[in-house]
């Protein structure tokens, strides 16, 4: 880096907040793609303020900035992958505000999920988006990748909480979208453009969330089936009897095969399908939601029901959930982890193509996620080790895409695009659809400096 | 040939690493600074780029290997167990190996012969750190948690006026029918809180067993092993493992979190290990519930004026897996009324030598614990490792709370009514 452009910075930031040392640009060159770029410099600023000015020097130099929280995303986002600065925002990481009248929370970006999460349920109250990773993800990655999460059936996604937001602009501009109010449509709707864009149309600074009411108490069970048309009519069964169950993960066959034997809870060779079933909401109604949800399930081939009873029991059921992904490495070394999403009621067609595809490349795919909102988590996995596996696997993944897309669903719900997945754009968007998208980035980032060389292939 | 294991042993655990980012939810380092170097992740990342000769030992590398406190809470919680403990031990030992000892500062440099040290002292004019020393044997851990205390506002310790050797018989005889079993006390039991040591005797004697406790012990190792001193801890694995052939004994108990870690699972990672030894190792509250005392507590009648107390779990059994028993043993005290605060499991902060010289840190991991503590309610916070007891009572101190860290040996002896000054 240029040794004028480093003064600058370090008169921006401080000299200690400023790093070209080949140490800081390996420990800033991944994220959990496992991919490595290294950038020219590394930064980490503690104010809008800063960022504002370090924005007005890059667009002055034409500077890649890569805004970085926890760089736990899946598809490349926090990249260098043209080198530049990587910007790190997870030292500002305060609560600004908790406002328990208007339910409405101020914060930084780089504030944890689940931080922000425990601190409101203090105080009886409850910010729901739950991304695997919320107990390190920040809340800025969050906005930026509109991170979705198991509780999404029953209360939405990222965006779906988003009142506000202060953005820093690649010219170094702040600006502000939306408000503290539930209402607002003066003018265009930027909160929600921002929101979901990687990090390549403007770095948010700070964010305004809305809470709701910290439900009474949850109910978790387990349900195995005989099938996964079963347990996927099972899904369509709870919501037609009108209950919206806070979560709806599934396990398909080829994942319950890596983790029989391994869980705490039996999954007898006649269980080919499990689904965990979570309802929450006034203590009074939970049991007769889980009657209702027991008996309209009863017919679809269920081999077993498990309800926790308590704290431990909840957890015990959960944890069958949490050693398939660490379990899923003794199948093969190499894992292509997509998060494809169709309409709920197909995800059993889904996941039908899924095996035919496995069979037909003969490679082994392992199937789990979220069978409430059609979002289904996945794993190729191979030895890429092996001659032509990487060709095979391009054609693998194709199919898959191809699949959901032609099913009404689309490449990613809730990773994202980044490097990953910007080949696969076109599939399902079309030519002018992305033309609009490119547009709406040339207005806002004229010289492309901020997170280049995501989401489009240049 | 050294007997610890080198960088390249580690290589394929290293590219075991998925980059995940979970070490961050868990990393005390990291919570306090918030930057990659302090995480396990980045310290895989630099120890890859190492073996893979991408990069060199420079400066800022050596300064993100120094900013872990080997408590292997990453460990635990990593989906694929990458030992980045062990790896950055690793790596500390490379750099000490190729530059000498200068790695950790001039402080711990004076380790092996106290010249440097004296004169560091003498210049600070820190005579209770130069009194405080000179009570301690030369390859004492205690000198490089404690090596140049210059940081003011420390709790430091004080040393004991007699130790654990002069206080108490190297064999003490028990029942015919019970077997010997060895007590390995460790530094901070020894030297500053000796009666620690002097329960743990009597407690073992009043359940009949004969205790030996050899004169010939010497530290662990532990701050060594934090210190990247792979030398020493390989003269002090051999004395140790020599000072207990003395007897025929079944176990050798411990009562400090750091020691059983030391003597057992890192002795037993090194080259031509003695299972023998390492085998017998046994934290006390293990052994105490394998001894039946917990049914001996569980029929004693809760005490009206029981005290309330909480637990800290030190990283060291915890990575280990030992969470459940010495809360078992609070819970069964009739003196006491337990309750679990937050954070029990997050790390103090002292780290083998961490605190030495990134004391900030060490200070806001500590501080960390103190709301959980402070909305538990306790009046004592318990815990199985002296080492912990000295640092939360620092952060207790800092945020003024009226709070007690103690050992759980000293309400258990209370409740078994017996007085630490009377084994003979």
């Amino acid at each position: 880096m240029d040794s004028q452009i480093y003064e600058k910075l370090t008169a921006i930031v401080g000299e200690k907040n400023v790093s070209v040392s080949v140490t800081d640009k390996i420990t800033h060159s991944y994220d959990a793609t496992q991919e490595m770029f290294l950038p020219d410099a590394v930064v980490y600023t503690s104010s809008t303020e800063q960022i504002s000015k370090v924005m007005q020097l890059a667009n002055e130099q034409k500077i890649p900035v890569l805004p970085r929280g926890a760089g736990s995303g899946f598809t490349g986002g926090t990249l260098p992958v043209q080198g530049g600065i990587v910007l790190v925002l997870t030292k500002m990481d305060k609560i600004l505000d908790i406002d328990t009248e208007n339910l409405v929370a101020e914060v930084e970006p780089g504030v944890i999920t689940a931080e922000l999460q425990r601190k409101v349920e203090r105080l009886g109250l409850f910010y729901p988006p739950d991304p695997a990773s919320k107990e390190f993800s920040t809340l800025g990655g969050n906005v930026a990748e509109c991170a979705g999460g198991p509780r999404c059936v029953k209360y939405g996604v990222t965006k779906d909480y988003i009142l506000g937001l202060e953005v820093v602009t690649p010219q170094g501009d702040v600006i502000q979208t939306g408000g503290t109010t539930l209402k607002n449509v003066v003018g265009y709707d930027l909160t929600k453009l921002f929101v979901g864009s990687e990090g390549t149309l403007g770095i948010v600074t700070k964010i305004i969330l809305k809470l709701l009411p910290k439900p009474e108490a949850k109910k978790t069970m387990l349900v195995q089936f005989d099938s996964i048309d079963g347990a996927a009519n099972a899904v369509s069964e709870i919501v037609r009897a009108k209950i919206i169950p806070t979560t709806l993960e599934f396990m398909d066959k080829s994942t319950i095969g890596c983790i029989r034997g391994k869980s705490s809870i039996p999954l007898p060779e006649s269980c080919e399908a499990v689904l965990i079933i979570e309802v929450d909401g006034d203590k009074s109604q939970l049991d007769g939601q889980v009657e209702k949800i027991i008996k309209v399930i009863e017919p679809l081939g269920v081999v077993d029901t498990r309800i926790a009873v308590t704290e431990e029991e909840s957890e015990e059921i959960w944890s069958v959930r949490r050693i398939v992904s660490p379990s899923l490495k003794k199948v093969n070394p190499d894992k292509f982890n997509e998060d494809i999403v169709v309409p709920r009621s197909k995800v059993p067609e889904m996941i039908r193509a899924l095996e035919a595809i496995a069979e037909k490349y003969n490679v082994s795919i392992v199937n789990f996620g979220h069978a409430g909102d059609g979002n289904i988590h996945v794993n190729a996995m191979v030895d890429l080790k092996e001659e032509g596996t990487a060709e095979k696997i391009e054609k693998v993944l194709d199919e898959i895409f191809s699949s959901a897309v032609g099913l009404g669903g689309a490449i990613s719900g809730e990773h994202g695009i980044g490097t990953s997945k910007a080949k696969y754009m076109s599939v399902g968007l079309n030519e002018a659809t992305i033309n609009c998208m490119k547009q709406i980035k040339a207005t806002f980032d004229p010289q492309n400096i901020l997170n280049p060389g995501k989401m489009f292939l240049n | 040939m050294s007997k610890n294991k080198t960088l390249h042993d580690y290589e394929e655990v290293i590219r075991a690493c998925v980059k995940c980012g979970v070490c961050q939810a868990h990393c005390p380092t990291y919570q306090a600074n918030k930057d990659e170097g302090s995480v396990a992740r980045g310290k895989i990342a630099l120890a890859a780029a190492i073996i893979d000769g991408v990069t060199e030992l420079e400066d800022r590398l050596k300064e993100d290997m120094s900013m872990c406190l080997m408590c292997g809470s990453c460990v635990t919680k990593c989906p694929n167990k990458v030992p980045t403990h062990e790896i950055v031990g690793a790596v500390r030992r490379q750099v000490t190996d190729d530059e000498g000892l200068s790695f950790i500062g001039k402080s711990i440099s004076t380790l092996l012969g106290s010249k440097p040290l004296m004169k560091t002292l003498t210049k600070s004019g820190a005579a209770v750190s130069s009194l405080f020393l000179k009570k301690l044997p030369e390859t004492s851990g205690l000198r490089l948690r404690f090596p140049v205390t210059l940081m003011k506002d420390r709790t430091l310790p004080q040393v004991a006026f007699r130790n654990l050797f002069d206080r108490i018989p190297e064999f003490v005889e028990g029942l015919d029918s019970k077997p010997v079993v060895g007590f390995f006390a460790g530094c901070s039991i020894t030297y500053v809180y000796p009666e620690i040591g002097e329960w743990m005797v009597s407690i073992l004697k009043d359940m009949g067993y004969s205790v030996y406790t050899p004169r010939a012990q010497k530290c662990c190792g532990i701050p060594a092993l934090s210190s990247g001193n792979g030398k020493l801890i390989e003269e002090l694995s051999a004395n140790n493992v020599e000072a207990f052939q003395g007897k025929k004994i079944e176990h050798i108990i411990t009562a400090c979190g750091s020691c059983n870690s030391g003597i057992g699972e890192y002795y037993s990672s090194m080259d031509g290990s003695d299972d023998d030894f390492t085998d017998k190792v046994i934290d006390f509250s293990i052994f105490l519930k394998e001894q039946s005392l917990f049914e001996k507590l569980a029929d004693m009648e809760k005490q009206q004026n029981a005290v309330t107390v909480a637990y800290h779990d030190p990283c060291h059994l915890k990575v280990q897996g030992i969470t459940k028993e010495p809360r078992e043993l609070l819970k069964l005290l009739p003196n006491v009324n337990y309750v679990e605060a937050e954070g029990a499991s997050y790390c103090c902060g002292l780290g083998g030598t961490f605190s030495v010289y990134h004391y900030d840190t060490s200070k806001k991991i500590g501080a960390r614990k103190m709301e959980g503590l402070e909305d538990s309610g306790a009046e004592l916070i318990a815990t199985a490792c002296p080492g912990c007891m000295m640092q939360l009572q620092d952060s207790i101190n800092h945020a003024g709370l009226k709070v007690r860290a103690v050992h759980i040996l000293e309400l258990l002896a209370k409740a078994l009514k017996l007085e630490a000054r009377k084994v003979k």
